[in-house]
């Protein structure tokens, strides 16, 4: 999919491509507009052209074709240290023989800043973090989480306008990443700044971003905010990348504006809503989120096709209470369960009808 | 108990076995290989007797270390003349018996055939070799022909080759100054001796190409490196008979001096090895070493007949020997004497003079 | 954690922990020592044990003390007698002793042990020895009748000097100090040679790893960048030279650079020199600087490499990101991080280089001349004493620099890969 450059975008890449061997490309035709303030992530499998992107936006790698623009200028040719851009990186990168005070200092130094506004700059960034009293550690002495919190630091410290992260938790165990996943929002929106984020772990980036782009095989697959992109995904890949999903294969049998009677391989008919498969008898795949999937009555729309369904296994999960069902041949159909004291329990074996909103269902690409 | 006594007897029987082994520890090189057609071999076959030959950079210090540490494995070796001595004095040496060498194959008592000076109180001259000088014939037709020559940048100018060393250089020099032979270490003696020696030095310096390694004179002048250098003379003769460079060495000023069979203190087959250094320093025994390196027999005897060189089976030996009469006609003996009381301090003095 | 430290922690059954935990690792730890015992005893007998023997080498001779005890007794009973002008009494007791050298054949060897500090002596003792027995007294009048030297003050306090088995002198003379009639001084300005060859060695070795270093740390920096084929490729390049002997590389280097060699034939040849002009680069310190070089090149580089492989680039693009020129970026971010690749490689070129005299003794001419041809020539000429003391200092000396090393940069940050 392509979207438009919009002339008011901070950063802007148009028509960018990208080789490294000049035998394939890595990047394909990207467009891709981001507004000032706002949290843009960058979401994908690895391979898929995200962290390229983002080498090319810092300067690390020059696009084979198209215009990357700053800020309205053109910054195919400037080199990363006259960019302003900071960067966070994966494994931090805060340079081991420095003190963080050191390593926070680095950029203002060679931007040729006096030694009090040095300090006073670096005290700020380092309070901003929580970490003031960590100036004069070496790196090694910090665990993940600091280090974490001193490269952010560092890559304020300069107060540019656009800061890029790449994979910036990915080293950090699950509790602190979601700690940290907050502050760093938390930071984007005290200070106003625009960020690029690139990861490859879809919590992270639906909860933090203002929009995704989910990037496959060198192409944005999809750009939305994040309930867009969960609730309505425009192509199965990025319905299957994002959140859990049950999909169910069959042919389009009547197609009425949006609205689609879609006939399973296995012979049942069920409602759906066609996104971008919109053939009369042509193939899709139906994607039907767990959460989304009913099995009480009163809770289906009226008149909905409801399909049998034989209960597997039931997982208890805490909150929810996962059912794998069979439906329709399969036997990986999940359903999820609000676990209220109401609920009612199914037990493997049972024989039950699962139904859903039409709009829940999404005819989308074979 | 039966196992044990098998263990022993075989233990006893290498150590035998080993026992019956004479080690020679020699130069290696032509000169190691001369010696091993020229002695080992041959004694090998009259004996019945085994023998090897091991190779050293310089047996004298390996020796020194093996008597010091009281685990002696080498029976023979050969050594630098002062180097015997020298060992000699510390102690280090066995004793042997003159008056048991053999007589010369025409029936001189070895007393009066053996060269003055190769015989002593622990070793047996095996060949005398010399410090000679050498020139490239292409570059000289009318070559130079006396130690002086080789200080006449004027007449023949080009580089020179020198040993790195204090000790056949300074003597050479005071041969080129016009110093006779015979008062060359009693000038050496004293200071304004020293002094003189390095004053002709001094006029060539500029000039010389200093070599370390024996093998790398004649290479030097191969390579046109040097115009003439000094070399040991069996090195050159290498080079012109064995490989045909138009090398010509020339005689007058030549230092000679004897190189020994010694057998260190503590050798493990002591008797066999002065049989094995009878045997060798025979008439027959210096002759067959002579045939194969130009280095020359120390005893009248082994010099009456014609020696045919064994790398070619024609060229005679004869002109190409230090010991022939005429190339000693303006010959040096190196005083060892000298050089065992005088090295380390003239070598101190030949370092500042080459680093100033 | 303040308990700990306030009260004795013991286990369930009362024991005192740290006991226990000792008790508990005892095992463990006898058996690992057990594995390392074989390689223990290897160091100390291959390594200690020879750099012991030689350090005692240097202070220890009894060639004249054993061998003189007539003449031993008198010194020590008169130590303070006048060296100018001995009495009658020290001279029965040196006849007496020469005499006995004579029977025992010990002349050569206190006669060596003199001539350390008083050359010429050898021969001396020689003569006297054969002589003594026919000596009638009084014995000063017929020794200096024999041989004036026998009245050299010099050689009195050389004898008195060495009738002590432990001694300094091996130290004095590595010193360049001279033992004359007055006592030990500083030799003839045309005699002084081994401090002069402690300080060109060092600065010769400094030299050689300057260069080493400025030549390796591009090259380590690509054999570390490159794909790992390409990588492996120029890896053995670097280790060619290991595979070569020495003396060939040696001589290889003759081969190109002598005044005859290629490159100046390719000099002339190009016409950039004329025949007469052709360029001196052997036999003197440029061949000395560039063999050395050449056979020390892969030390510097192995470290470098293998401190430069675990550098990610990830530093750099920080420090580029962060506003950093690539000059700022290679001084402050990588040059710094490459430090311990560089002092140890630079401590093994150095130490390499302060040792070495084949080389230089073959391509270095009159100035090729380093400590280590002098430690050489002393041990050919079986003055071990001297060679030993002479090794010592040079150990000594690296051990200085070693600890300023230390003191500067820190053992613990050397990488040897």
């Amino acid at each position: 999919m392509t979207v438009e450059p919009r002339n008011d975008a901070f950063v802007a890449f148009e028509h960018v491509q990208k080789s490294y061997d000049g035998v394939s490309l890595v990047v394909k035709d990207l467009n891709l507009s981001i507004a000032k303030g706002e949290f843009l992530t960058m979401l994908g499998p690895s391979g898929s052209g995200k962290t390229t992107c983002l080498m090319m936006l810092a300067g690390f790698e020059t696009a084979t074709h198209g215009e990357i623009k700053l800020d309205g200028v053109n910054i195919n040719q400037v080199p990363p240290h006259k960019r302003g851009i900071g960067m966070v990186f994966q494994n931090y990168a805060l340079f081991p023989h420095m003190t963080v005070g050191e390593n926070l200092a680095f950029p203002l130094e060679v931007r040729g800043m006096g030694k009090d506004e040095r300090e006073s700059k670096i005290k700020r960034a380092l309070d901003m973090v929580q970490m003031g009293a960590f100036a004069n550690r070496r790196p090694a002495q910090l665990s993940g989480g600091q280090q974490q919190r001193i490269a952010l630091a560092r890559a304020l410290v300069f107060d540019p306008k656009l800061v890029l992260m790449d994979e910036p938790l990915g080293a950090l165990d699950k509790q602190l990443r979601e700690h940290m996943q907050f502050e760093i929002k938390h930071l984007h929106e005290s200070l106003g700044i625009t960020v690029v984020y690139v990861t490859h772990d879809q919590g992270e980036a639906l909860t933090m971003s203002d929009r995704i782009a989910v990037f496959n095989d060198g192409r944005i697959q999809q750009l939305a905010p994040p309930s867009d992109l969960y609730e309505r995904p425009e192509n199965s890949f990025v319905a299957q990348f994002i959140g859990e999903n049950n999909k169910l294969p069959g042919v389009i049998e009547e197609l009425t504006g949006d609205k689609a009677l879609v006939r399973l391989t296995t012979g049942e008919l069920i409602d759906a809503t066609a996104v971008n498969a919109r053939e009369k008898g042509g193939k899709t795949l139906v994607s039907i989120r767990p959460e989304r999937v009913e099995f009480k009555p009163e809770m289906m729309p009226a008149g909905a096709h409801t399909i049998d369904a034989e209960v597997i296994e039931v997982i208890y999960m805490g909150d929810i209470l996962r059912a794998v069902l069979k439906v329709a041949g399969t036997d990986d159909f999940v359903m999820k369960m609000r676990n209220t004291l109401w609920q009612t329990k199914l037990a493997p074996g049972q024989k039950i009808k699962v139904g859903w909103h039409p709009q829940d269902a999404r005819a989308l690409d074979p | 108990m039966k196992k044990t006594l098998i263990l022993t007897t075989a233990l006893v029987g290498f150590g035998f076995a080993a026992n019956a082994d004479v080690t020679v520890m020699s130069w290696g090189g032509a000169y190691g290989a001369a010696q091993t057609e020229g002695h080992v071999k041959p004694w090998m076959a009259a004996t019945g007797n085994a023998a090897i030959m091991v190779d050293s950079d310089n047996p004298a210090p390996a020796i020194k270390a093996m008597v010091e540490a009281g685990n002696v494995t080498v029976d023979v070796a050969s050594v630098e003349y002062a180097d015997a001595i020298r060992l000699c004095d510390e102690g280090l040496l066995e004793p042997i018996d003159a008056a048991s060498l053999p007589a010369g194959a025409d029936g001189t008592p070895a007393a009066d055939d053996f060269f003055p000076g190769a015989v002593t109180e622990c070793a047996v001259s095996t060949d005398i070799w010399s410090n000679v000088f050498a020139y490239d014939t292409t570059k000289f037709p009318e070559g130079p022909t006396t130690a002086a020559d080789f200080f006449d940048l004027e007449k023949f100018p080009g580089k020179r080759g020198l040993k790195k060393g204090a000790k056949a250089v300074l003597e050479f020099a005071l041969l080129g100054d016009g110093v006779p032979a015979a008062e060359v270490y009693d000038v050496l003696n004293t200071p304004e001796g020293v002094d003189r020696a390095f004053a002709k030095l001094d006029t060539i310096k500029s000039e010389v190409v200093w070599w370390e390694a024996g093998a790398q004179a004649p290479q030097l002048l191969a390579d046109g490196e040097v115009a003439m250098t000094t070399a040991y003379n069996g090195r050159i003769f290498a080079a012109a008979v064995g490989e045909g460079k138009p090398f010509q060495i020339v005689w007058d000023g030549q230092i000679y001096e004897n190189e020994s069979y010694v057998v260190p203190k503590g050798a493990p087959n002591k008797d066999l090895a002065m049989d094995f250094i009878k045997y060798a320093t025979s008439t027959e025994g210096l002759r067959a070493q002579a045939a194969h390196i130009s280095y020359g027999p120390p005893r009248k005897s082994a010099n009456l007949e014609p020696i045919i060189y064994a790398g070619d089976g024609k060229t005679e030996m004869g002109p190409h020997l230090p010991t022939n009469p005429a190339n000693l006609t303006n010959a040096l003996l190196t005083s060892s004497d000298f050089w065992v009381d005088h090295d380390a301090e003239l070598n101190e003095r030949f370092q500042a003079w080459l680093s100033q | 954690m303040a308990e700990a430290t306030t009260e004795l922690l013991t286990t369930a059954d009362g024991r005192p922990l740290k006991a226990a935990l000792a008790a508990a690792q005892s095992r463990a730890k006898r058996r690992a020592f057990f594995l390392v015992l074989p390689l223990l005893l290897f160091v100390l007998l291959t390594f200690l044990v020879p750099i012991g023997y030689m350090l005692k080498r240097s202070f220890e001779h009894d060639g004249f003390a054993s061998t003189a005890p007539a003449l031993v007794a008198w010194f020590e009973a008169n130590p303070d007698f006048d060296p100018a002008n001995p009495p009658e009494e020290a001279y029965a007791a040196l006849v007496q002793d020469l005499a006995r050298m004579q029977v025992e054949k010990t002349t050569g060897l206190s006669g060596t042990r003199i001539n350390y500090s008083v050359p010429g002596t050898i021969s001396l003792f020689k003569k006297g020895a054969r002589e003594a027995k026919d000596l009638t007294p009084p014995f000063k009048e017929s020794l200096v009748a024999l041989d004036a030297d026998w009245g050299r003050p010099a050689l009195w306090r050389g004898m008195q000097s060495a009738s002590h088995v432990y001694t300094a002198e091996f130290y004095r003379v590595a010193s360049d100090m001279k033992l004359n009639d007055d006592g030990w001084a500083r030799g003839e300005d045309n005699e002084r040679i081994y401090l002069y060859l402690f300080f060109k060695t060092f600065l010769i070795s400094g030299l050689i790893t300057v260069i080493c270093l400025l030549l390796a740390f591009p090259v380590s920096h690509l054999l570390a960048t490159l794909p790992m084929a390409k990588a492996s490729l120029l890896m053995i390049l670097v280790l060619l030279p290991f595979w070569t002997s020495l003396l060939v590389r040696t001589t290889a280097w003759i081969a190109l650079l002598q005044e005859q060699g290629i490159v100046n034939d390719i000099l002339v040849g190009m016409g950039l020199i004329d025949d007469e002009g052709r360029l001196t680069m052997m036999y003197n310190m440029t061949g000395t600087i560039v063999a050395m070089t050449h056979v020390l090149l892969p030390f510097m580089i192995l470290p470098l490499y293998s401190v430069m492989r675990v550098i990610p680039p990830s530093y750099a693009r920080a420090a580029r990101s962060l506003g950093a020129t690539s000059w700022t970026t290679f001084r402050r971010v990588y040059l710094p991080q490459t430090l311990p690749g560089i002092a140890a490689g630079s401590l093994l070129v150095f130490i390499l280089a302060v040792g070495y005299y084949i080389t230089p003794a073959l391509v270095g001419g009159a100035d090729g001349q380093l400590i280590s041809n002098l430690i050489s020539f002393h041990m050919t000429k079986s003055n071990w004493s001297l060679a030993a003391a002479i090794a010592a200092m040079l150990l000594a000396a690296i051990l200085v620099l070693y600890w300023l090393y230390d003191r500067l940069i820190g053992i613990d940050r050397l990488k040897l890969g």
